[in-house]
């Protein structure tokens, strides 16, 4: 082989074309509401996350106090909590085609979220006028911002779960009606298991993230 | 390269993804206003994205005639130039390139790209672009608003941004905020239609590694978008409670005016960590869909199979993930400490390594190849030339030793523009010249588009070349003028004046670009059903421009990757993604699949399963 056939010689060409004309690659088996909502997850925990971050930046600071602990936000996360297994129950009776009692779950998952919307805007209340607030304090307005981002997921579900009913109210089919259901429910644990974490890291700091904050 | 066509026996797995439902506009307003039809989404959205480009672009024009020419125009003070920068960086990132990159290429090219009838939620889609159109009306009715738009600069770091001295801190920043976070709600619905339709709504046969890079791009874009706008979101959110109401989240402990404020105990910092958080996925953001288009352009107008197909989806996936930890490059004088910023240098240069790997593999794809002189090939190899120049001076940038000395000199903004501006808009511009007869049926004016190639490419290097030079002097970024300086010699006022006369041609340019896009419209020549006898799935389709429906009575299959061009033993250069193998060899022109209008049924919604 000359110099110039081997300066222009390509031999790794044959190779790519096998490897590239294997076309192995498969769709997903998954509902494509499914699959949005699953990213809409992650679009929420990097919203939560980026505002936890920034609090736990805050925490390093002297001023930060955790804020005072109050009854009323204990029987708000229950409530969020009743709110998730109504959701749940619908969904297992949406699976076995029980449709009164996909209404009568579905009625209480909704109930419970506005009974929990109203209790976050009463905490907020008590706070703001019961003197426990320092207003150096950084804890307070980032209560305010997380607790009212969070309350704003959960009146988008509430559109959501409003369609929902009415396809039920309107004798839609149940493989519909069921899917719907489904997405709410994942959708409600969803916001359930991320007001434990910000419920945690607003009330009970534990000592250790400001250390950590600290140290950086 | 390999024989495959008497192999290529045309794998089609079953079909996974049923048929999509299909909203049917039956008047004008639903067919062209409040319309559910991707194209026609698509081409609201680039209307949008140009028409703001275009005050963008003035504004450009305005900034630079106060650098070329200071003290001249008695219209443009101080507090005019900054806000001139800021929202002229702003619209160019965010509400043109973003937008029309995604909103504008993602949503016509990918329903057709992967062989679907629509995004999989159209209504969505529609309610993306609305309230993308809000977003833009927010910001421009800055302008009108007392005081002006904001002047914070387009990276809007508190605490100045929102305290006086900074113009249009009354009203402009907060519109410009408002603004923002809208965009993002818009851009949310958007992106998970454009990732969830790639996933799930590709037809028969078309595998992932069977789409075209094109997707791929606009795709590991979208997710980037996804997961890094919540940080401009909270930003912006927590930025607008500051100024509004009065909060600390950004605010120290400050005096203004002799007067102290009710502010305290706010970390201006955290601002700038959320900011890049979003800032620097964004750069890949506008540069992933730039990666897949510009490779598609060069297969396509090469008559050759993009080389290294696997390793340039894999390149994609490794810059969308290592964008994420890059961030802080951009604050290495911000006082970090020094192990960051050894880390955050580690992983600027790391994230070089996929990106080589694409510019060397769009090389190897010109190497040998039946090259054809187009406009988007001409564009294309603009695109890699730029786009090499403005990464080499990253790679300086990436370094905090030699970047501290450069920092907010004329040297970086020469080289984002080259990086992030130019080259993904040379992008932009191949990738209208190759689908404007899709869009239309006609081509654009092979002339002016020739005018429009050679001044925009030269003038932008005139433009930006030189300004590297005036960042190594230490001519400082955001000075309304450089007055009497003594380290700054006479020779850069008279290199600015040179930029800025290039700049207003270059402009010019650009109106000769807009006049030939409506020229053609009316008047241009007739294409042909594919004009660039290209492989993928976008020119298959029964008619040109496409219906609703994109696909006639059927869906295409598909038996190949989008890049079979010139390959042994086929009838023709090029192999069509949905041509049965048994006809490989044909010579004749591959015949569309399907044709006539879409089954009223089908139109009106076949699929409740999938709801």
């Amino acid at each position: 082989m000359t110099i110039f056939h081997q300066i222009v010689d390509k031999p790794w060409l044959p190779l790519s074309d096998q490897v590239e004309q294997l076309h192995s690659g498969r769709s997903f088996h998954l509902p494509q509401k499914k699959l949005a909502l699953r990213f809409f997850f992650a679009v929420g925990t990097v919203i939560f996350s980026l505002l936890t971050v920034s609090y736990a930046e805050r925490m390093a600071y002297e001023v930060w106090r955790p804020l005072p602990e109050t009854w009323l936000l204990w029987s708000n996360a229950a409530v969020l909590l009743f709110s998730s297994v109504a959701f749940q129950r619908a969904t297992v009776c949406a699976r076995r085609g029980e449709t009164p009692s996909v209404q009568k779950a579905l009625y209480a998952g909704g109930f419970f979220t506005l009974l929990f919307l109203a209790g976050q805007l009463l905490s907020w209340h008590q706070l703001q006028t019961g003197n426990a607030l320092d207003p150096r304090n950084p804890a307070n307005e980032f209560f305010i911002l997380i607790t009212g981002l969070h309350g704003l997921h959960l009146l988008g579900g509430l559109v959501v779960w409003g369609r929902t009913v009415l396809k039920l109210r309107r004798g839609s089919n149940p493989a519909v009606i069921c899917r719907s259901v489904e997405l709410c429910t994942a959708y409600w644990h969803f916001l359930f298991i991320i007001w434990l974490a910000l419920f945690g890291l607003l009330f009970f700091p534990g000592g250790s993230l400001p250390i950590i904050c600290r140290a950086f | 390269m390999a024989n495959i066509a008497p192999t290529d026996a045309g794998y089609v797995p079953p079909a996974e993804v049923e048929d999509t439902e299909l909203h049917d506009p039956q008047s004008f307003i639903t067919k062209y206003i409040w319309s559910q039809d991707h194209k026609v989404i698509a081409i609201q959205y680039s209307m949008t994205a140009l028409a703001v480009g275009m005050v963008a672009l003035v504004l450009s024009w305005l900034m630079r005639l106060q650098l070329g020419f200071p003290e001249t125009f008695s219209f443009i003070d101080e507090a005019d130039y900054y806000q001139f920068i800021t929202m002229h960086g702003m619209i160019m990132v965010i509400y043109l390139l973003t937008a029309l990159f995604l909103g504008g290429f993602g949503n016509y090219l990918i329903p057709l790209m992967v062989g679907a009838r629509d995004m999989v939620f159209p209504y969505l889609n529609m309610l993306s672009f609305w309230v993308y159109l809000l977003a833009v009306l927010v910001l421009m009715a800055s302008f009108f608003v007392p005081g002006g738009p904001t002047g914070a600069g387009w990276t809007l770091y508190p605490p100045q941004a929102i305290l006086s001295g900074t113009p249009g801190q009354e009203y402009g920043i907060v519109l410009m905020l408002a603004s923002l976070v809208i965009f993002i709600v818009a851009f949310t619905m958007g992106g998970l239609n454009y990732v969830t339709t790639a996933l799930q709504g590709r037809t028969r046969g078309m595998t992932l590694m069977r789409l075209p890079l094109t997707v791929w791009g606009i795709v590991t874009a979208s997710i980037l978008g996804l997961l890094a706008f919540p940080a401009l979101f909270v930003g912006g959110v927590m930025m607008l409670l500051d100024k509004v109401l009065g909060t600390s989240f950004f605010m120290p402990t400050i005096v203004e005016l002799g007067e102290q404020l009710e502010y305290g105990g706010g970390s201006p910092l955290l601002f700038q960590h959320l900011f890049w958080f979003f800032g620097h996925p964004e750069v890949y953001i506008v540069a992933l869909p730039a990666f897949g288009i510009v490779s598609d352009l060069l297969a396509t107008h090469a008559r050759k199979s993009i080389f290294g197909y696997r390793m340039m989806v894999w390149a994609i996936l490794a810059i969308g993930g290592l964008s994420f930890v890059v961030w802080a490059h951009h604050m290495f004088v911000s006082g970090m400490n020094p192990y960051f910023g050894f880390f955050f240098a580690t992983t600027t240069l790391i994230i070089a390594v996929p990106t080589a790997i694409k510019v060397y593999n769009w090389v190897l794809t010109l190497w040998q190849a039946d090259i054809h002189l187009t406009l988007p090939m001409l564009f294309s190899i603009g695109f890699i030339v730029t786009f090499v120049n403005g990464g080499i001076t990253g790679l300086f940038l990436g370094n905090v030793v030699v970047d501290v000395p450069l920092s907010d000199t004329m040297f970086v903004v020469a080289h984002f523009h080259m990086v992030m501006g130019v080259a993904p808009i040379l992008v932009i511009f191949g990738a209208i010249y190759h689908w404007y007869p899709l869009m239309t049926g006609r081509m654009l004016n092979e002339g002016m588009g020739q005018f429009h190639f050679w001044v925009t490419f030269l003038g932008a290097y005139l433009i930006y070349f030189p300004m590297h030079y005036l960042g190594f002097i230490g001519v400082p970024r955001r000075y309304y003028e450089l007055g009497d300086t003594t380290f700054i010699p006479e020779s850069a006022e008279t290199l600015n004046a040179f930029i800025t006369v290039a700049a207003l041609v270059v402009g010019f340019a650009q109106l000769v670009f807009l006049y030939n896009m409506i020229h053609s419209f009316m008047k241009g020549r007739k294409s042909s059903q594919n004009p660039w006898s290209s492989a993928s799935l976008e020119w298959q389709t029964p008619q040109k421009p496409p219906v609703h429906g994109n696909w006639g009575p059927s869906l295409p299959i598909v038996y190949r990757w989008a890049y079979d061009y010139s390959v042994p033993g086929a009838g023709r250069d090029y192999v069509p993604q949905n041509l049965p193998p048994d006809q490989v060899g044909d010579t004749d022109d591959p015949q569309p699949i399907g044709g006539g209008p879409v089954p009223a049924g089908q139109a009106a919604g076949v699929m409740e399963a999938n709801k």
